[in-house]
């Protein structure tokens, strides 16, 4: 999708005055200069492996919390019991943003833990880059499903082990073999507390992305 | 209406605030969370569609990651205080996405889809849909882009 204005209203080009109460955020990009293109990564996980954790640390902002309404039934294989009436609710994202340069912005979803959110994430990839699955070597079952949720989808990603404090040390490889991910699939270490150990994940997977974009992603590397 | 039922929060919510930054010394990061609707103790003190009239569905199409930036027309119609922070946060220099405006309220992003559409309608907010990569040809390029921008904050 090329950029285009949703809508025509007003002089656009004008300066703006900065508004009261609320000054200039440092010097941003040029009005009349094009738009940054929009980069998104998608960072997934069981629950509690540090996701939120892990885009507040990175992100330039404060770490945020939006909200997206979900309406209607998710799916079928719903397993909560007694929700079938319910028919709008709110689930809570994490946010955040990294400007790369004044073409590039990268903003990080952290999405929703619960499987029963997961049609949510369909919005989501649409347009990301990839995806940083977080793992907890104590409960790494829990990112299974996100695991699965990306390679269906021919969705690259990076397995990052967070290392929480007690917690076990493993290997790569036995990390690799324990999920069960392709021999291409990098394996890397993070303290999600830490910006440049989410950072380090971060260009992992873009430079994995580069690596395999050689092949299109619609075929499949095999 | 929410000016009522926000006022005993205010309190509250300073008090939230202020244990909040303590907390958390984040630096460089930007402003207050909250907003006269949320109390971190009490949850929230309005229903988000109070501020939309009710109204479920916005009016435009736009993506969670679509800028939003204020033209500089102000709006004929009076805004309530939502609308007007709204305006307020599309007013930045760099012109924040959905996602942020919303998170700034703290409001879902339906609702903060609504209050934009309404702006936008005002002709006080433009918007921009997001850019995201569709041919492969450009996508070593950009990626080459975002691999150095994340290693130049290494």
């Amino acid at each position: 999708m090329d950029c285009a204005d949703v809508c025509e209203a007003g002089p656009g080009t004008r300066p703006l005055p900065a508004p009261e109460g609320r000054g200039a955020q440092g010097p941003g990009p040029d009005r009349s200069a094009p738009p940054p293109a929009t980069l998104k990564i998608l960072v997934a996980g069981g629950f509690g492996a540090g996701k939120t954790t892990f885009v507040g640390a990175v992100s330039e902002i404060e770490p945020l919390c939006t909200e997206e309404l979900l309406t209607g039934l998710s799916e079928a294989d719903d397993p909560l019991e007694g929700v079938e009436s319910k028919t709008a609710t709110t689930v809570a994202l994490d946010f955040g943003r990294i400007t790369l340069d004044s073409r590039h912005v990268l903003y990080l979803f952290g999405t929703p833990g619960q499987q029963r959110f997961w049609f949510l994430w369909e919005e989501l990839c649409a347009g990301a880059l990839g995806a940083v699955v977080l793992a907890d070597t104590r409960r790494l079952a829990d990112c299974f499903p996100a695991v699965d949720f990306f390679e269906r989808r021919g969705i690259g990603f990076v397995l990052a082990v967070n290392e929480f404090d007690g917690g076990h040390r493993y290997t790569a490889d036995e990390v690799r073999e324990a999920v069960g991910l392709a021999p291409e699939v990098p394996v890397v270490r993070c303290d999600a507390r830490l910006a440049s150990s989410g950072t380090r994940a971060l260009a992992a997977l873009v430079h994995h992305l580069l690596t395999t974009a050689r092949h299109p992603r619609s075929g499949g590397p095999t | 209406m929410s000016a009522t039922r926000a006022t005993g929060a205010t309190s509250a919510v300073r008090a939230a605030r202020a244990a909040r930054a303590t907390g958390t010394g984040t630096g460089t990061r930007t402003g207050p969370r909250d907003t006269p609707w949320l109390d971190d103790s009490a949850g929230r003190v309005m229903r988000p569609y109070t501020a939309t009239s009710g109204r479920t569905r916005p009016d435009v199409a736009l993506d969670l990651l679509s800028l939003v930036s204020a033209t500089g027309v102000r709006p004929r119609t009076a805004l309530g205080p939502e609308h007007s922070h709204v305006l307020r946060l599309c007013a930045a220099a760099a012109a924040p996405s959905v996602a942020e405006v919303a998170a700034q309220l703290r409001l879902p992003a339906v609702v903060t889809k609504v209050l934009l559409g309404d702006l936008m309608r005002y002709g006080a907010v433009t918007a921009r849909a997001p850019r995201f990569l569709n041919d492969p040809a450009d996508d070593l390029t950009l990626l080459r882009a975002v691999l150095d921008g994340l290693r130049r904050r290494l």
